[in-house]
């Protein structure tokens, strides 16, 4: 179990503080795929840096802690306060440009290299790298070559196959695909779900498309304006959300061969500069009333591993007649 | 029947690389396409990136010319040997719309500056006149001049400056506007607001879009025509619903089956993809034939042709 403990994490700006990701409490079961979805600026970005540790001004952890769920070499659990020391071996991130995270003067094999110890042998490693490679049904010559020589989707299976090469037990993907073409896409998502299932890692993907998260994930984590609205099984979520903000998310984009109006959502997300009272969904909710906009909704267990925060969950089938028209 | 657009061998050929490595990229290669209709059509491009659809987009724009070939919109020639329209004219007729809407405004000017510098340079009208024409395009986009007014773009989110520029392109009433991936930068729960716009802005002020996009669920949602492109090529062209509905092309088929779509899974079976982009560009035949499943050895040596099906579409293949 990864649990996060009322995760609050801020940005010092010259205006001041602001809360990127807001009292997230979560439980998540090891050796599964959790899609993050939400507009940009929810926070999802935000999030999966804390997981990461990579916690650099101006960024800052005002509150919470995480625990990983795997163990140092001590048997003492591993938390937010060590796990830098685990970057790689432990846990491991997957950008979303490899255009600029491969060193653009080096080949690709001196960028495995250099992961390891000096002392390590370096044809030793290498050897494996290429056996790692093939067993991805990778060419080997993109080991030869430099990042500029590659196409974008074989950038982006390279740095696919570093994040996944010591076998971490859990792997942070920031939209890696969103900048890719749906063929290519197709070809990464489906090597990191054959990964996935052979090594059983855990593996948080940040994507605003909901059909990347139908095709790969276990679960799902919705957000809005830095807070958590729901979290559950995928399936469920997708054929029965609980959060109008959900539904709209999966229902507001055309499906091939499927012609009637699709509405977006009106408005926009709330400034995070302003002082937010009530659900934060609410302007632009179908089913708010006066009670959304005074009390802010708890984050509750609504369904046995189905959490949601919104006061209105029970309403939730009628949001087919009010949403989508409205 | 107006000529809505019309391109005839479009080529367009950028050379890469020092004197003695000099690649050459045909980012355009004898692109054909025929539109003529009486009303106003929302025609979509579509292909990955490096398929040569913002080169098409460019070449149409005149921001581009294209090494052979010529373009005619609206029965007019805009590119190619002849006659042409002046470049007032020229954007009276055929206006942008660009990707992303913070890179299309300056941040240190209020973004209404640009809608009164259209009005006044390309539209050519009277500075009395010049209020009530940006007044009228916000409002056919959802907006209202007072709200936009010495607003600078850090005030507006994505969706918005993205109404705004379209607002811009409405301004000298043009025929046709060219949108490059007009989507792509707009949050998925805006983004549908957009495209319904372009559709009604079709139906009620009766202009003809260029939607230039990677994602074929928007072009099916909107467009009577579709394009598809790759590395270069047209490859399939015809009525939008028949083509997506039943792709004959394999690489239509490809990239229909790519879709990450919220009902079906998918199959879990490995997919070609391409290694070396130039190379393909570099192939005497059909350029898909690496990637193709259906390929055989003439489509190595000879380009495949245009062939007209009974439907009125075009495929770019021997053996479709």
């Amino acid at each position: 179990m990864i649990r996060l403990k009322n995760i609050q994490a801020t940005y010092t700006t010259v205006r001041g503080k602001v809360t990127a990701v807001d009292n997230v409490n979560l439980e998540i079961p090891e050796g599964i795929i959790l899609g993050i979805a939400g507009e940009s600026g929810c926070g999802k970005s935000t999030l999966l840096k804390v997981i990461y540790g990579n916690i650099d001004s101006p960024l800052a952890l005002e509150k919470g802690q995480i625990e990983y769920g795997f163990t140092d070499e001590h048997g003492t659990i591993v938390t937010s306060a060590n796990i830098r020391e685990h970057w790689f071996k432990g846990i491991s991130y997957i950008p979303q440009s490899s255009m600029s995270s491969l060193n653009p003067v080096t080949r690709i094999r001196q960028q495995f290299v250099d992961y390891l110890p000096a002392r390590a042998d370096k044809a030793a490693v290498l050897e494996a790298v290429r056996d790692y490679i093939q067993k991805l049904d990778l060419p080997v010559e993109a080991l030869d070559a430099y990042p500029h020589q590659l196409s974008g989707g074989m950038r982006q299976r390279i740095m696919v196959a570093m994040g996944t090469y010591f076998n971490p037990n859990i792997i942070l993907a920031d939209e890696p695909t969103t900048a890719l073409d749906v063929v290519v896409q197709k070809g990464i998502l489906l090597l990191l779900m054959d990964i996935q299932e052979e090594m059983k890692n855990t593996i948080f993907f940040v994507s605003h498309d909901m059909g990347v998260h139908f095709q790969i994930t276990h679960k799902m984590l919705i957000m809005y304006a830095a807070k958590v609205v729901e979290f559950g099984d995928s399936k469920v979520i997708f054929s029965e959300p609980l959060h109008p903000y959900t539904k709209m998310l999966i229902e507001s984009l055309p499906t091939i061969g499927d012609k009637h109006h699709r509405a977006g959502v009106s408005g926009r997300p709330p400034s995070l500069w302003e002082n937010l009272v009530g659900c934060r969904f609410a302007p632009r909710c179908p089913l708010a009333t006066e009670l959304c906009r005074t009390t802010e909704p708890a984050f509750r267990e609504f369904h046995p591993g189905h959490f949601v925060a919104c006061h209105h969950a029970e309403k939730a089938n009628q949001l087919d007649e009010v949403a989508i028209r409205a | 029947m107006t000529t809505i657009l019309k391109t005839t061998n479009l080529n367009k050929v950028y050379k890469l690389g020092g004197l003695l490595n000099r690649v050459r990229i045909n980012a355009l290669d004898e692109v054909n396409l025929t539109i003529e209709r009486d009303e106003p059509v929302i025609i979509s491009v579509v292909g990955e990136s490096g398929s040569g659809k913002t080169t098409l987009a460019k070449v149409i724009l005149r921001l581009v010319h294209p090494t052979s070939g010529s373009a005619i919109v609206y029965d007019k020639l805009i590119v190619g040997k002849g006659d042409k329209p002046s470049n007032v004219e020229f954007f009276n007729m055929v206006q942008p719309i660009f990707q992303n809407p913070f890179e299309a405004f300056s941040s240190h000017r209020a973004v209404d500056s640009y809608l009164a510098d259209t009005a006044v340079n390309v539209a050519q009208l009277q500075k009395t006149e010049v209020v009530a024409a940006m007044a009228e395009a916000l409002r056919l986009v959802g907006l209202d001049y007072q709200d936009v007014r010495g607003k600078y773009p850090n005030q507006f989110s994505g969706g918005e400056l993205q109404r705004v520029s379209i607002a811009r392109a409405l301004i000298p009433r043009p025929e046709i506007i060219i949108a490059d991936e007009p989507v792509s930068m707009i949050d998925a729960s805006l983004r549908m607001n957009i495209i319904n716009l372009f559709l009604s802005l079709k139906e009620e002020f009766k202009r003809s879009f260029l939607y230039i996009t990677h994602d074929l669920a928007t072009a099916y949602y909107i467009s009577d025509y579709i394009a598809v492109m790759y590395r270069g090529s047209i490859v399939e062209f015809g009525d939008a619903r028949k083509i997506l509905a039943d792709p004959q092309h394999p690489y239509t088929q490809l990239l229909l089956a790519s879709i990450p779509d919220t009902r079906t899974k998918w199959e879990r079976k490995k997919i070609a993809l391409s290694d070396i982009e130039a190379k393909e560009f570099g192939f005497t035949g059909c350029r898909f034939c690496n990637r193709c499943p259906i390929a055989e050895e003439m489509c190595k040596v000879e380009r495949p042709p245009a062939i007209k099906k009974e439907d009125g579409r075009d495929v770019y293949c021997h053996f479709a």
